[in-house]
């Protein structure tokens, strides 16, 4: 079921981000549209994800578990502080993000590896904005 | 081959490296963390200058290191992501460089949650990763982050941290690879009292080539007493001591539980030293520093440190 369930969040990664790329000559980067994949992206994501809107998704390489819940905000794996029982250091009644980041991504299809890559600082001025039109217009990398 | 340090020189002399840690005192003065050094230096090769260690508030780790470089003794400066940004620590990194340290281990640092300044606001605006990829970047490049160039190109010896007693166990290897992609040149491992769990971390390194790339330091230390160890397991993040360890420490007369402690440690470094790919120790005796020249005298070490002696 779980991963059932990871399998088709990999699918509508693959999906979306598909479309989104082939219609990027349509999506300008103005007000509106910037308001509107907010909102998508918050209804979305936030549910599905507990989604903290850093505006740089990383999902795909973090096993689909959202990086920015970990309070140190890492986006690179574990700190040293990950409890025995794979809880965390500062919350000890959460489990570990990047243990479950970890788990998760042993069980993808195609985005197995994408956690051994190595993430870049976080832009922070990305915050709050869209991470698909980020990504379309790549504004990150 | 030139080098950054005589840390990286014995290194590559396939010196068995020995460090150690000083917690850096409370005081506006050098005298107490001069006298914390007097019991390590005799005995290290290099001794970390902890940076707001467990998140409590010291002696900065920059101002200890400079004043070990006055005593003639080889820092490694800590610095961790919890307190500063991208901006503030690269200042650090080129003015530490102008102050003669070369040496530099890059941290995450532990949550202020668990010191002494809990409310602090808690920056992580770097991880211990991408730290790494900063201080490499103005290493190889002569420019900061943003493209700004440097007079100079500073020459550093850049090391990390590593815990293979913390979940989840089979993605601390992979987690090293980065560090070592990153341009990590040696790593200090947490406090090892697990030899089993050591093994099968070094062997999934060694399967990776990781023990070629990087000079891998084992954490050890002493623990004074049963009560210790009991609130260091509760207390100390990712610190691990295992249940029979802290049995054998409550079965010994609480007077000779710090002797026994002692003992424990030098067995752990006498097994740690015949593992492949290990190239060292890094000892941190909290506020039990005076035991660190036994411990090294006393143990495998011994032969270690007279060799070198004989040999300069
Ligand atoms: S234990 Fe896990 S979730 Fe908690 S701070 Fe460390 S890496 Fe982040």
């Amino acid at each position: 079921m779980q991963t059932a369930r990871l399998r088709l969040l990999e699918i509508s990664y693959e999906i979306s981000r598909s479309i989104l790329h082939r219609l990027k000559p349509v999506f300008r980067q103005n007000r509106v549209t910037s308001t509107v994949f907010i909102g998508i992206e918050t209804v979305t994501k936030k549910p599905l994800f507990n989604c903290k809107m850093c505006g740089q998704c990383i999902l795909h390489s973090t096993g689909m578990v959202c990086p920015m819940n970990c309070p140190k905000n890492l986006r690179n794996g574990p700190c040293g502080g990950v409890r025995q029982n794979g809880n965390c250091e500062i919350q000890p009644t959460m489990k570990c993000v990047w243990v479950r980041a970890w788990d998760q991504s042993k069980k993808m299809r195609n985005h197995q590896k994408d956690i051994y890559t190595i993430q870049k600082p976080l832009d922070r001025r990305l915050t709050g904005t869209s991470a698909w039109l980020n990504d379309i217009h790549s504004s990150t990398r | 081959m030139p080098y950054a340090s005589n840390l990286q020189k014995l290194f590559d002399n396939k010196d068995f490296v020995i460090t150690s840690e000083v917690s850096s005192p409370d005081a506006s003065t050098h005298s107490t963390l001069i006298e914390r050094l007097d019991h390590l230096k005799h005995s290290c090769d290099a001794i970390n200058a902890t940076d707001a260690s467990g998140a409590h508030c010291h002696m900065s780790s920059m101002a200890a290191s400079k004043i070990m470089i006055d005593q003639g003794i080889e820092p490694i400066l800590q610095i961790s992501c919890r307190d500063r940004n991208r901006i503030a620590i690269q200042g650090d990194v080129i003015g530490a460089h102008a102050l003669g340290i070369r040496n530099i281990l890059c941290l995450t640092g532990d949550g202020v949650e668990t010191g002494d300044h809990p409310e602090a606001k808690a920056v992580f605006d770097l991880d211990s990763i991408t730290l790494l990829q900063t201080i490499s970047h103005i290493k190889n490049t002569g420019t900061f982050l943003s493209g700004r160039k440097l007079e100079n190109q500073p020459d550093l010896f850049l090391g990390a941290a590593s815990n293979p007693f913390a979940p989840p166990f089979d993605f601390r290897p992979f987690r090293l690879q980065k560090k070592i992609e990153a341009g990590c040149q040696f790593i200090q491992t947490q406090y090892c009292f697990d030899i089993p769990r050591l093994k099968s971390f070094m062997e999934t390194a060694r399967d990776l080539g990781l023990d070629k790339q990087c000079h891998i330091l084992v954490g050890v230390g002493p623990l004074k007493s049963a009560a210790t160890a009991e609130w260091i397991t509760k207390n100390v993040p990712g610190v691990v001591i295992p249940d029979e360890t802290i049995g054998l420490l409550r079965r010994t007369p609480k007077e000779s539980q710090i002797q026994e402690g002692k003992k424990i440690c030098i067995d752990i470094i006498n097994q740690v030293r015949s593992i492949e790919g290990i190239a060292g120790v890094h000892i941190m005796a909290y506020l039990l520093d005076h035991l660190v020249p036994e411990i090294v005298s006393e143990s495998i070490l011994d032969k270690e440190v007279k060799s070198r002696k004989s040999g300069n």
